[in-house]
């Protein structure tokens, strides 16, 4: 038998459930800043525009859901009833950073294992600071988009002649975007867990992260949702996280605290669960990855 | 006791022979739904073999071993022995199936070189990253990158993308990184056998002496006898998931090579049956074998040595040659292959041919023989009509009247001639 008191590092066949490595993480904390360098640098070496492309791709996305869904379809832009006016781009643009974030995230962070099974088979370090570092990298592009986006919310509040206020509610955003890293990160490692037996779910990634597309109030506002499913539709963590940034960076929308906290216990939940499935399978996941 | 850094306490390690659970998600769950109402698997293919429980592979059984502080073991063993299982199950790449692990003090495991590196990143950049994935904290290679570019040999190139470097150079950057790490226990897996000559000396040498001065452990698993020679004071034999042998360097090679399992020595072979390459055998072939008048293969020093071999033959020829191969017992060959004087063979005859030969300049222990038939043409290169494939053990016993204790590990198998004092003079 070994005493355990006797060595400093005691590695058993045995895994204790609530065993989640957070506090050996936190020591690697110069790794996980390192690989958000490594990240930043790695995406951006010889390209010409270089962290120009994040906001590329999210403004290609504002103007043609513009065009399409507010020219063509004219889908309602509005939250909530009232004589609100917003401009449909500020609007559709609001969605987009946010969801970019999202589904980026979701999607590096369930690879985590498999992408990265070169490095995590020769050493070892906890496995948490891949999926941590990735979502603070992709923090870095959020708010190059996130920088564009004020630019032109700035330009229609000087300009006038919209609804948009400066409000207090601007304080909301680091909660939003806390809450949108945890979900993110969250769901991530629920589906890394599972794929490194099952590869099902990786293709299901993608296709499924579309499908939330459509759950989410992105294209059109929460106002064509009917009252009656609101409870369900709500059910869905990423509706208020959009919901409540409208809400803080416009300075009117929809807001409903009993969503708004239903949105962050089941975002802290599935987190939860996410940890736990984690730490389950990286003791060994190189057997069956 | 304080000074106990690894102890493994009844480690096994299973790995479930057959493919790793489902492929997908649905045969996963017909598997389950069959199990649960006790039918047999749908999923597995008509004909094949069912795995049951039992039916799985223990790469590491049962192990226990204990290593103490600033001990170098080396682990060897053949392919499959477990030996990068045991590594890997010490630093926590994945988890044991059973028993326990005590580590005292941080583990730096170089299973790879350059784990972690980057192409796109500058050879400094890497370092922090590397070294930050071995477990380095930033402030601690701050501290030492100006000794870590130093040793790497590659200061000119530290700032160019490591994609532009050489492998050669990308390697001892990598290998830098490691050699620098603060921890106390170092586990490295063949991570010297490259670079160049004169960067793996290096190498070596910064592991003896990081190890005699700061006390660090080491376990180190390699193919390379030479390196496991050089570095380590310990070494531990595994085979089929356990361990064979645990103690010094020279003796554990020696269970490693198997030559030590050689006990009987047979006098006579017949070679009749052995399957012969390319055309081998086919003008002169080689019936068979002997040591005549002897009951085993033992013969002292300095004694002739004599054997006797059955050929027969389709053509003939005047000066067939015999060439005896020897090999030591580390199977480094042609240290000593003797020629005899040519005989004839003649078409359709077979005869036994007896040879004698001196074995003067062997020294006493134990060695393999091979023997080819062959004949030099004018120019001088060789056409060989037979080569057995056979080794014959055979053992140099110490003769009575000599006294001098030889040291084969230092001073090699063959024993020349002695030297002569020619003149000496004061000076």
């Amino acid at each position: 038998m070994i005493e355990a008191n006797r060595f400093k590092t005691v590695i058993t066949s045995e895994h204790r459930l609530l065993d989640l490595h957070l506090k050996e993480t936190l020591q690697y904390r110069d790794l996980i800043f390192l690989y958000v360098k490594r990240n930043f640098i790695a995406t951006y070496k010889q390209t010409i525009l270089g962290p120009a492309w994040a906001i590329i791709q999210p403004l290609l996305t504002t103007i043609v859901f513009t065009v399409i869904f507010g020219s063509l379809a004219r889908l309602t832009t509005a939250d909530v009833a009232g004589d609100y006016v917003l401009p449909g781009f500020l609007f559709y643009m609001s969605g987009n950073i946010c969801w970019s974030y999202f589904s980026d995230t979701l999607q590096k962070t369930s690879a985590t294992f498999i992408a990265n099974r070169n490095t995590l088979g020769k050493v070892y370090f906890p496995r948490l600071v891949m999926p941590v570092s990735t979502s603070i990298s992709d923090l870095i592009s959020f708010g190059i988009q996130f920088g564009i986006f004020t630019i032109f919310w700035l330009y229609f509040l000087i300009r006038g002649g919209t609804s948009i206020v400066l409000s207090a509610r601007l304080l909301l955003i680091p909660l939003v975007i806390l809450q949108m890293m945890i979900l993110s990160v969250g769901c991530g490692i629920i589906i890394s867990s599972v794929t490194t037996k099952y590869r099902d779910l990786n293709m299901l990634v993608g296709f499924g992260i579309q499908l939330w597309h459509y759950g989410t109030p992105l294209a059109y506002g929460l106002q064509l949702v009917p009252k009656r499913w609101m409870y369900l539709y709500m059910l869905n963590p990423v509706t208020p996280i959009i919901t409540t940034f409208r809400y803080a960076v416009f300075g009117f929308g929809y807001f409903d605290l009993h969503y708004y906290l239903l949105g962050w216990i089941v975002s802290l939940a599935l987190f939860y669960i996410g940890l736990i499935m984690f730490s389950r399978i990286e003791r060994t996941f190189m057997d069956t990855v | 006791m304080e000074d106990v850094m690894i102890k493994i306490d009844h480690i096994s390690k299973q790995y479930r022979l057959g493919q790793i659970g489902g492929t997908t998600l649905r045969a996963e769950l017909q598997r389950l739904g069959a199990r649960m109402r006790g039918q047999e698997d749908p999923t597995r293919k008509i004909g094949a073999r069912e795995y049951k429980d039992g039916e799985t592979f223990l790469a590491l059984d049962d192990v226990s071993l204990e290593v103490k502080k600033g001990e170098r073991v080396g682990i060897i063993g053949h392919n499959g022995a477990g030996k990068s299982t045991l590594l890997k199950l010490i630093s926590r790449i994945t988890a044991p199936t059973s028993g326990q692990i005590g580590l005292n003090g941080r583990v730096a495991s170089m299973l790879e070189v350059g784990t972690g590196f980057h192409k796109e990143l500058t050879g400094r950049e890497n370092i922090y990253m590397s070294g930050a994935i071995l477990g380095m904290t930033k402030k601690e290679i701050d501290a030492k990158i100006e000794n870590i570019i130093e040793f790497s040999e590659v200061r000119q190139f530290i700032d160019t993308p490591v994609k532009r470097y050489s492998s050669g150079m990308y390697v001892k950057l990598a290998f830098s990184v490691a050699a620098h790490l603060d921890s106390e226990i170092m586990i490295m897996d063949e991570v010297l056998a490259v670079g160049d000559m004169a960067f793996q000396k290096k190498c070596l040498e910064k592991m003896s002496d990081v190890s005699r001065e700061d006390g660090r452990t080491i376990l180190y698993v390699s193919h390379n006898m030479n390196t496991i020679r050089q570095l380590c004071d310990r070494v531990v034999v595994l085979d089929h998931g356990h361990i064979v042998f645990d103690g010094g360097v020279a003796e554990g090679i020696d269970v490693y090579m198997g030559s030590v399992d050689v006990t009987q020595y047979p006098t006579s072979y017949s070679l009749a049956e052995l399957p012969r390459a390319k055309h081998h055998g086919k003008e002169i072939f080689t019936e068979a074998f002997c040591f005549p008048a002897c009951d085993s293969a033992e013969f002292f020093s300095g004694d002739d040595l004599t054997f006797e071999l059955t050929l027969s033959s389709q053509i003939t020829r005047d000066d067939i040659k015999c060439l005896l191969k020897i090999k030591d017992r580390q199977n480094v060959s042609t240290f000593a292959s003797c020629l005899s004087e040519g005989f004839c063979v003649s078409s359709g005859s077979k005869q036994t041919v007896r040879f004698r030969m001196n074995t003067q300049g062997l020294v006493p222990d134990q060695y393999c023989i091979g023997i080819e038939i062959v004949q030099f043409n004018a120019a001088g290169s060789c056409y060989s009509f037979d080569n057995p494939p056979v080794m014959i053990p055979l053992v140099i016993k110490k003769s009575e009247d000599e006294s001098l204790k030889w040291d084969s590990k230092n001073w090699g198998s063959i024993r020349l001639s002695e030297l002569h004092v020619l003149s000496r003079e004061i000076v």
